[in-house]
Formats: C-alpha cells, structure tokens, sequence
C-alpha cells in the first residue's frame, strides 16, 4: 500500500511539472504584448523595451520557467504585472472562497449520490425516476443557464438566498452557508448526475453477482450485503467517476463565480488571462494541478480501502 | 511416416508487466511429433501450459525457444504475412463455443472470411458454405442465422465448419467438447472422428478429459507444470501409465460406475498416504 | 497483404449498412428518440436557413430598438440591450453551435478512436506510452486549459474547441481501448486471426464492428459538451465579441436580468434544445443497442421470487413424514415482456433423508439449478415459485416469508456454489466473511477460533494465513474449501451443493468429494448433489433423480440407475457416458489428395 502511495505520489510530481512548464512554455511563448499592455497604447516602443528587460521577457522561455520554478519551490510565485499584488498572497485571499464553494459541492455530490444511487439501485421505481429527472436537467441545461435560472428562482424571485456575494465563515456561518448554497449546488448537480447513475449501475451490476447469492444463502441480512458487501465492491468505480468530475467541477467554478459575482479564483483566473498577467496565471496554474494531484490522491488512498486489489496493483 | 507437425524443446515464458522481471516459464521443453491424419491427444490440469502449446503451434503465443515445424518447415517465428499462408494448413476450435463466434455476424460471413480472405471470389465461398454446413449436419438455413440462434453443440459445429472451410492439414482443438452436455459430447467427437476418416486431417487434441482423449486420440501425452511427464498410444498411457503424475490423473478421475468408483477411491487414497 | 477485390468490400460493407439501418430504424420507433431527433434536425435547418430567416446582421445594432419587445414587426424576437434583434442573433449562435460541436466533437472522436484502437489492439509498450500521455490530458484541469487555450489560438472559436475536441478525446479513447481490449480477447478474434485475417481487417471487421455503438453514444455527448463548452467560454467573454454566441447571448440577458428575464428564454432555450436532444439522442440510441431481453425485469421492491402454494388437487402425493426435505410438485415460472411465462421447472417432486446424498442430474437446461435454489429460497426476484408441498423437517418453507427464509438458510440449509472464485466477495478478507456469518451466534473472539478450526477441518494446510487472506490471493481449489467451510459453519441439516467440482481440476476435485463425504459421515446431515457429472454421482449418491426439461424423469438406487435405468432418457444418458474400456485404435487416417490443400490451390 505505501509502495502504490509513492509511486502515485511520485506521478503526481510529474504530473506538476509537465502541466507547469506546458503551461509555462505556451503562455509565455505566445508573444503576448505585456509590456505594452501595462503600458498603454500611447508608450514608445523604446519604455515598452525597457519593460520588458525589466520583467525578463526577454530571456530565453526556458530560463524564465526555471527562474519561475525555483522561486515557486521558494514560495515566492512573483507579483502581478498590473497590480503588482503578490500572486501568493492574492491567492491564499480567494482561497476560501473557491474551495468553500468546491468542498461543500464535493460533499453535497458524494452524499446525494451515495444516497440517491443505493435507494435506486434497491428499490428502483420512483427514485429510479428521481434520478432519471436530475441527470436529464443536469445534461440538457449547461452549468451557466442552469445557473441563471437558479439565480432568477431562488434569489431574485423567492429571494431565498442572496444572489450575489460572499460572507466568510468565520462572519457569519448562517450567511456563509446560504451565500454558497446555491453555487455549489449548481456546480454539484453534473457530478451527481454522473455519479448516481454510476453507482446505482455498478451496485445492480454487483447484486447480480454469484458472491451475493452466497452471502445470501448464508443467512446474511440485506442491510448488510447492499451497504457492506455490495457497496464496498461498487464504489470503485464510483470513486474514478467522482475523480474524473471533480476536474470538471473545479473548471466549472469559474462560471459559477461569475454568476454568484464571487470572489474567488474564477474571477482572478479570468481577468489575468484576459490581461495576460503571465504571473497570476502560473500561479493559478500551480494550485489547479496541486489540487487535482491532491484529490486523486485522496481517491487512490480511498480505492486502496474499499479494492485490496489496488493495493498491490 | 514423417510428421506433420514437429515440436523440439518448446520453451515459453510470458512477458511479465515490469520491465526487468520475467514471468514464470509456462513451457518448459516441450517436445512432440503429430504425423498426417493422427490424433495426438494433450492431457492435462489448468495451468500445465497445455493450452500454451496450441497457442503457440497457431502463432498466437511466441515461443522464446525451440523449433515449431510444419511439413518440414521451421514455424517458430513466422512474421504476420508468412503466417497467414499458414492459416490454410493449420486451424482451431476453441473451447468456449459463446465467444468463439463473432456474435454480430451471420453464420455464413463468418464461414466465408476465411475464405475471403484467402482470395476466393465471394459467390464460389458461398457456394463453399453450404457445403461446409452439410459436412457438419447443420441444416443449409443455418447460413443466414446469427450465432445466438444456436445451442452449445451446434455452435461448436460451426466452429468446426470454420476450421475445415480452408481444408487444413492440422486442427488445433482446444477443449472443444468440454462446455457441452453429455449427449452433445459424444455426438460431436463422433462427428470429428467421420470428418478425419474422410478427411485425413490431423488433430492436436488439447483436454483435461480423460474419457475424452481415450474416445479419440491414437497416441496421448500428458503434461505437468510445462512439462510432458509421458506419451504414448492411448491405451498404454491410460492403462499402464508410467509416470506418477498420470496414475494420480488417472485414480483421481471419477469413473461412472458406484463400485468400480469405490475401488479405485480405495486405491487413491491408499496411493496418498505413504504407509 | 492481399488486395481485396471489390466482391471482397462489397460483403462486409452490406452487412453494416443493414444493421445500423436496423439499429436506426428501431430508433425512430422511440417517440423520444424521433423527437429528439426530430428537434434537432429542425434547430439546425434553421440555422442552416439563416440567409432566409435572418431579419437582421446579428451584430448590428439600431438603438431605437433598445429592448424591443415580442413581436415588434421585422423583430420577431424583440431586441436586446443594445438594439441588436434577438431573433437574428439566435439564428447565427445556432451556427457557432453547430460548428462547434461538428470540430469539437470530430477532433475528439477522431484522436480518441484512432488512438484508442491502436493502443488497445497492439497493446505491451504502445498502450503504456498512449494511455499514459491520455491519462495526463485526463488530468489536465481544465481551469489551466483555458489559461493556456486564450493565449495561444486568441479569439477564433473554432481553434478553442479543437483544441477542446483534443482533451474531449480522452473519454472515447478509454471506451474505445477498453472496449477493443475486451473484443481482442475474444476467441473469435483469435479465430479470425488464425484464419489468416489481416489485422487491418480484423480491426475493422470484428473490432470496430463491436465499439461502434458506444462510439455513436459517446459522440451525442461530446457534441453536447462541446457546445456547452463554446457557450460558456462566450459567456465568460473569451473569444471575439464580433460572432453571435448563445454565451454571449445568455451574458447580455444576464446583464439584464432584473429589467427584461424573458430576453434570457431565448438562448437558455435553444441551447437546451441542442444539447438535450443530442443528450436524449445518444441515450435512445444506447436504449435501441442493448439486447432486447426475454424476461421481465421486476420492479418490485423485495429481493426474493415470489412463492405461492397450489391450491391442493386430488391427485397431489403428500410430503413424505418424517423426511428431512420433501417437494412435491414443484413449478418454477419466468414472465415472458408478452405477459406470458416460460415454465423452467415442471411439477418436480423429490425427497431428500437425513443421512443422504442424493444426486439431481440433468443437462444444461434441465432446471436442475432452478430446483435447488427454489428450495434455498434464492431465486431472482422475477421468478415465480410453486409447489404442493415443500417441506424441511416436516415445517413448509411455503408460508415463510424474507426474513423467515432468512432464518431457515442461516440455521438449516447450507449451499456450495460452483465457481469458487466468483462467490466469495473480492473486497474482505476470508476470514471477515466467514466471521460474519456466525456472528450473533457467539461472540466475535469464539468466532474467529471457531473459522479457523473449520479451515483446519476443511484440509487447508495454513489456517491463520489463509484467515487473514483476500480471496484473489488463494487458489481455486482452496476457494472451494473455504466455501465448504462457510457451508457447514452453520451446521445445516441440509446441504445443498451446486456443481461443486465441475470449475476444479480433477486432482482437486477427487480431494474435495473426499472432502464433502467425510463432512456428511460427521455431521449426518442429508446432500443434496446437483451435477452432470456421472462419476462424480458414482463417487458420492445414495439415490439419483434424473432431471430433463424441467421434470425429473427417474428416481432410484444409485446402482439402479447405473445399471438398470428404466426410462429411455436416462438410458441415452448412461449409454452417453464415454466407455473407459474402449479406446481408440484404428488406423490413422490417410489424407485424403483431394480434401488437402496444395500450394497452387487458391
């Protein structure tokens, strides 16, 4: 088990570095006029040169990615080009707000699936129909409209919940709850859908299988077979699902962060992009990957519980 | 008389996943002659590598050394265009008749290919065909049906027609009559034994069936973790076996007679504990 | 490689266009499927008819005609915020859509098949490197996508959703290579091969024959994806401002949500259309590919088939008294989709002593399984069970209900399985399992001493090792001990054993009768022995019953039916038995010039 951890460790360096340097190499290989960017359009070329030297554009892009690389390792991710804010400390402010929103869409998938996915799988009928409504809305509406629509329903004509905006948790955690309730139910819906139809086939799939009837003719009780025996034998590919929507989920958020106007990554991603602030988008780059090799992790450490085969594997 | 098929130290060792490491040796020096129209009969439990030897003897599994020849020519290595000439002289039934046929094709595109492929016009191949599905007593509609129209034991006819569609010189068959019933067994080795009388074809005849290999092999080898432990005609190796290994198949086969089966229970056990 | 003539090309090329006609037709027959189908054809007309329809340049605007509303004449639509018509923009996001599903999609499929194919068909080294680089594009998260997307290929849309198309591939290429890995396996690939098929044939004949549904399903929803994909991209403002977008669209209504909602019904809902009838079209189509089942599927909400007891006729025999099982007349039924049912088991009726093996014979077919698990009460739920009489220790299981059966198979009745391997649960230790089954009968710590003797008793050579290991670690012959362990843990009065030995090398399988007899001299307990194994029925019955469609022709002795079976069923079987005495002799046969192939011989 600790063998396979490192050596899914070890992939996920890997996976660090080539997505930063890919990232590195084709951003800053795309000649983006940064310096006349900051500048403006009424510069010489000559202050426009003068800037570029000054932040290096100039040098090869590999030394840069190395220069990048070893002050990242140092914790220092450099400043943005047009703020001049510290791209770490930039960061580590919207931090919480992306990932309150990114974690309570995890739990709410991994809950309503699990819930959702078993009651199905066992009593069929009308939760199988449930299920059925929630992946139809989920694949036929696209996250933004679905997401306009719950913010015309819920916020502005129910006015449940605040359209707009973030409370922290530690202000206030009633508002910090009905501030990220709704984004993150939007973000979560897809990966419901896919995760609940996942489990509910896995677990028909491992109901039908002969260990089951054995356990049965021993007497077994069906609580445990379904929610023990069976389960634990579905949730493998449950858990590779849930790892392939949780890259899905963390790009939706920046649709999401746009409509709920939050201030998280979503916003910070796009306004350096769009000015080509070559700083903010590497270090939004690196904690993307980060967190991605993080949560595979997390779901290897899982899939080596529930499959003793993986372990070794 | 020569042999058709010659096989000379056939060792095989599957790759393993890791790079450096080797897998374990699943042949372990086999060696075996088939002359033309014979019946070698290949005993042995799962994992002896028994399956191993057809594979590689079809070149569907690379031998890492030894000599695999056919009528005199070395086989061993052929590269995938020589190979293919073979496929007129050396054919398969294999043992699972569900997933030996291609279930989305009629049963006459699946007689046909090989055909085809072989450079037949598609008219003289069809004509073939119905041919072929009278040799193995299946009804002429039975071209235009699908594979899951049709029971274990006609689909293992099928098999059959496909294998003999390019009248080989050897059919390599692979547990052919293991998954059917009793009754369809007996009928289908019937079947197989008519066709090698009219048809002078040889058979490498794989089985972990001792019944089986008594019914229709001439000579009989049987085989151990990757190793041939004793060969010979059918009755000597069955009646007064040699090796050790073959006494224990032998005793440990339950035969179907309540007496008989007690006697023979009483001798194994007795072989079992040393006194 | 020979050149396939035209005949050659003509034949499979038939055979597809006839099935996927077929698969396309039953397609249609689908009323959601049809309208699916029937919505999106008519989206993209109208896109396609927007030189016609068009009432407006999409991007120009007029600002007298700031937030028009419905139906102004020559705005059918009304205009939007900036005096743009609504109803011309519609029709030219149409477009974008289309087209960026047709690139993103295209590019997706393509390099997802091709590489899929490849890398599943060659396998070794090629599938490592190709899966490896895909397994990277997996995880790529997209955040960093568009990071990267936005500088290099700029404002064009349609360099994004190639681009996109690329890490959409990543989907189909694992169907595809997981699927061609399975097809690849299979014997009749290996079939085709030996028959001196090309691979290039092989693959396109037999492989992708087999992964063009799932292709076809996979494609619905990655052009779906993509189109989701380009809309949200606009709506966050990537790419050009001068091309109509749906994004674009739903970003202006955004904008303007609490003055004119209604101007956001139009994007949302053509931009559902698209994407849900493509959604709905793929999984019709999934729906049209599988197999179309004989059987019902219950829908009912317990998990047992359900059992009934026969109004008692005038010529029903009654149980045997004082026998340990005893059935009379036995059905076993299975709804047919028309509503009727297919009877596997016909009026069976059999007795089974304390103390007694008795054999149920039969062929693949016979209802000879069907039989023996109408008595452990674990038939599928579908299945509906009938009898005069079933009775164990003079209690009629009949009247029992779930839990009741529950009971009786946790005290009572004990089952063996055929495939060692597939019945004990891959996710717990042996020893977990067999614990399990014996608690609420003692104490944990007593459960565990009790499994491990059991596995002593069972011939297992290292209890505590085999105790503490998962089931892919022991062989199968060891799975079928500790099968027989979790059988008898309970101390049954009946046993009821399933082809215990058919899946076991006949070494194995001599160990494990031996084993089964010394269990039952121990216990007493009475077997009941299904198989078609004669021998093994030599080796172990007291009494056979003989099995054929579902009734059992001949019930005796064990040397009775050896030696004098009277009905002409089991004489045909008895005479089926291959003879240990005759052995094969006659001369090899000579080949024959004309039935030999020869080199010149096309």
């Amino acid at each position: 088990m600790f063998s396979f951890l490192l050596r899914r460790l070890g992939a996920g360096v890997v996976l660090v570095f080539i997505v930063t340097f890919l990232t590195f190499v084709l951003t800053y290989g795309a000649d983006i006029p940064v310096a006349r960017n900051i500048l403006g359009p009424s510069a010489t070329e000559a202050d426009v040169a003068l800037l570029n030297e000054q932040l290096g554009l100039d040098r090869p892009v590999l030394e840069q990615y190395w220069s990048w690389l070893t002050s990242a390792f140092a914790g220092d991710l450099g400043r943005s080009y047009f703020t001049s804010e510290p791209v770490a400390a930039a960061m580590s402010s919207r931090l919480p707000v992306t990932m309150s929103v990114v974690i309570v869409a995890c739990v709410l998938t991994l809950v309503i699936s699990c819930a959702l996915g078993v009651a199905s799988a066992v009593r069929g009928g009308v939760l199988d129909s449930i299920l059925q409504g929630i992946s139809t809305v989920a694949y036929v509406f696209p996250a933004i409209v679905l997401g306009i629509i719950m913010v015309y329903v819920f916020a502005i004509t129910l006015q449940w919940v605040p359209a707009i905006g973030y409370v922290s948790l530690a202000d206030s955690p009633g508002l910090w709850l009905a501030s990220v309730a709704l984004p993150a139910l939007v973000l979560a819906i897809h990966g419901i859908a896919a995760l609940a139809s996942q489990i509910r086939g896995s677990l028909i799939d491992e109901l039908n299988k002969e260990y089951v009837r054995t356990l049965r003719s021993r007497g077994f009780s069906e609580r445990s077979i379904v929610l023990k025996h069976a389960l634990r034998n579905a949730a493998s590919a449950g858990l590779t699902v849930f790892s392939l929507q949780f890259i899905t989920l963390f790009g939706a958020s920046l649709f999401i962060e746009k409509i709920f106007a939050l201030p998280g990554y979503g916003t910070y991603t796009y306004n350096s992009v769009v000015q080509g602030d070559l700083p903010a988008m590497m270090g939004v780059t690196l904690f993307s990957v980060l967190l991605v090799v993080v949560v595979n992790l997390l779901v290897d450490i899982a899939n080596g519980w529930v499959n003793p085969k993986a372990r070794v594997a | 008389m020569t042999a058709l098929l010659q096989v000379r130290d056939l060792r095989l060792r599957y790759p393993s996943p890791g790079l450096r490491r080797h897998g374990p040796e699943i042949l372990r020096g086999i060696s075996l002659d088939i002359a033309p129209g014979e019946t070698l009969g290949l005993v042995g439990e799962s994992g002896s590598g028994k399956t191993t030897i057809g594979r590689a003897v079809l070149g569907l599994a690379q031998p890492t050394a030894g000599v695999i020849s056919f009528d005199g020519r070395d086989i061993t290595h052929l590269r995938v265009r020589e190979r293919r000439a073979f496929a007129r002289d050396i054919q398969v039934v294999f043992q699972d008749p569900y997933t030996s046929l291609n279930p989305s094709l009629q049963i006459e595109t699946t007689l046909a290919e090989p055909l085809i492929a072989q450079g037949l016009p598609a008219q003289e191949a069809r004509r073939r065909v119905a041919d072929l599905l009278d040799r193995v007593e299946l009804p002429a509609d039975a071209a235009e049906r699908y594979p899951r129209e049709f029971s274990g034991g006609q689909r293992q006819r099928v098999a059959l027609a496909r294998a003999l569609a390019l009248r080989p010189r050897l059919i390599v068959c692979d547990e052919p009559v293991s998954a059917l019933d009793l009754t369809t067994q007996a009928r289908v080795l019937d079947l197989m034994i008519e066709l090698q009388r009219s048809t002078g074809v040889a058979y490498l005849f794989i089985t972990h069936d001792l019944a089986v290999v008594r019914h229709i092999s001439h000579r009989t080898a049987v085989m151990y973790r990757g190793e041939i432990v004793e060969s010979g005609p059918t009755r000597q190796v069955t009646s007064k076996p040699t090796a050790d290994y073959t006494r224990k198949l032998l005793l440990a086969a339950p035969t179907a007679d309540p007496d008989r089966q007690r006697k023979r229970r009483e001798e194994r056990l007795r072989l079992r504990s040393p006194a | 490689m020979t050149i396939p003539g035209p005949d050659v090309i003509s034949a499979p090329q038939a055979e597809r266009h006839r099935r996927r006609h077929g698969a396309f037709r039953r397609l249609l027959r689908k009323p959601l499927g049809l309208s699916a189908l029937v919505v999106l054809v008519g989206v993209v007309v109208l896109g396609l008819l927007e030189p016609v329809l068009s009432t407006h340049a999409p991007m120009s605007s007029d600002l007298a005609y700031t937030n028009a509303s419905l139906g102004t004449p020559g705005w059918p639509l009304g205009g939007d915020q900036f005096g743009r018509d609504i109803w011309a923009r519609v029709l030219g996001s149409i477009n974008v859509s289309v087209i960026s599903a047709v690139i993103g999609a295209g590019v997706g499929v393509v390099i997802g098949t091709v590489f899929g194919l490849i890398a599943g068909y060659v396998g070794r080294r090629t599938d490592a490197i190709t899966s490896w680089v895909f397994n990277l594009l997996i995880a790529f998260p997209s955040l960093v996508l568009v990071i990267v997307l936005y500088p290099v290929v700029g404002s064009s849309y349609q360099g994004m959703m190639a681009i996109f198309g690329l890490f959409l591939s990543t989907g189909i290429f694992r169907l595809v290579r997981n699927l061609v890995i399975t097809v690849r396996n299979e014997l009749y690939v290996d079939a085709a091969r030996v028959s001196g098929l090309s691979n290039l044939r092989i693959v396109g004949r037999h492989v992708l024959f087999a992964v063009r549904g799932p292709i076809i399903i996979a494609t619905a929803f990655l052009a779906s994806s993509a189109i989701g994909v380009q809309a949200g991209l606009a709506f966050l403002g990537f790419g050009s401002t001068q091309i109509p977008s749906f994004g674009a669209m739903v970003n202006d209504a955004f904008l303007n949500l609490y003055r004119d909602p209604v101007q956001l019904v139009w994007p949302a809902g053509f931009l559902a259309l698209l994407t849900g009838s493509l959604v709905i079209l793929g999984n019709s189509y999934r729906d049209v590919l599988a197999a179309p089942q004989d059987t019902v599927r219950s829908r009912r909400r317990t998990q047992e088939a359900i059992v009934t007891r026969d109004v008692p006729n005038e010529d029903a025999q009654p149980p045997m008294a004082g026998a340990l099982l005893s059935v009379r007349g036995l059905r076993v039924r299975y709804p047919h989709v028309d509503g009727s049912f297919k009877e596997v088991v016909r009026g069976v009726s059999l007795d089974v002593q304390s103390g007694e093996m008795v054999g149920l014979v039969g062929e693949s077919g016979s209802g000879k399984t069907q039989t023996a698990f109408s008595i452990l009460g674990l038939l599928p739920k579908e299945g509906r069970v009938a009898a005069d009489a079933m009775e164990l220790l003079g209690e009629s299981l009949l009247d029992k209900d779930a839990r009741a059966m529950r009971a009786v198979r946790r005290h009572l009745v004990s089952y063996i399985p055929q495939e060692p391997m597939a019945n004990l649960d891959p996710a717990f230790t042996v020893g977990s399992q067999l614990v399990e089954g014996l608690r609420g009968r003692m104490s944990r710590r007593e459960a565990v001493d009790e499994v491990k003797g059991l596995l002593a008793r069972v011939g297992i050579p290292d209890p505590e090792r085999t105790f503490r290991s998962y089931p892919y670690q022991i062989s199968g012959g060891m799975a079928q001990r500790v099968l027989i362990a979790g059988a008898v843990a309970s101390k049954p009065k009946l046993l009821i054993a399933d082809e215990p030995t058919t899946a076991l090398d006949v070494t194995v399988q001599a160990e494990i009768l031996d084993l089964l007899r010394d269990l039952q001299e121990e216990s007493g307990m009475g077997v009941l022995l299904v198989t078609h194994n004669f021998g093994v029925v030599a080796d172990l019955c007291d009494r056979v019953a003989v099995m054929r469609s579902g009734e059992i022709v001949e019930t005796g002795e064990v040397r009775t039916i050896f030696h004098r079976p009277s009905h002409p069923y089991t004489q045909e079987l008895i005479g089926s038995i291959l003879d240990e005495e005759s052995v094969r002799e006659d001369d090899i046969a000579e080949p024959r010039p004309d039935m030999v192939s020869t080199k010149e011989q096309p």
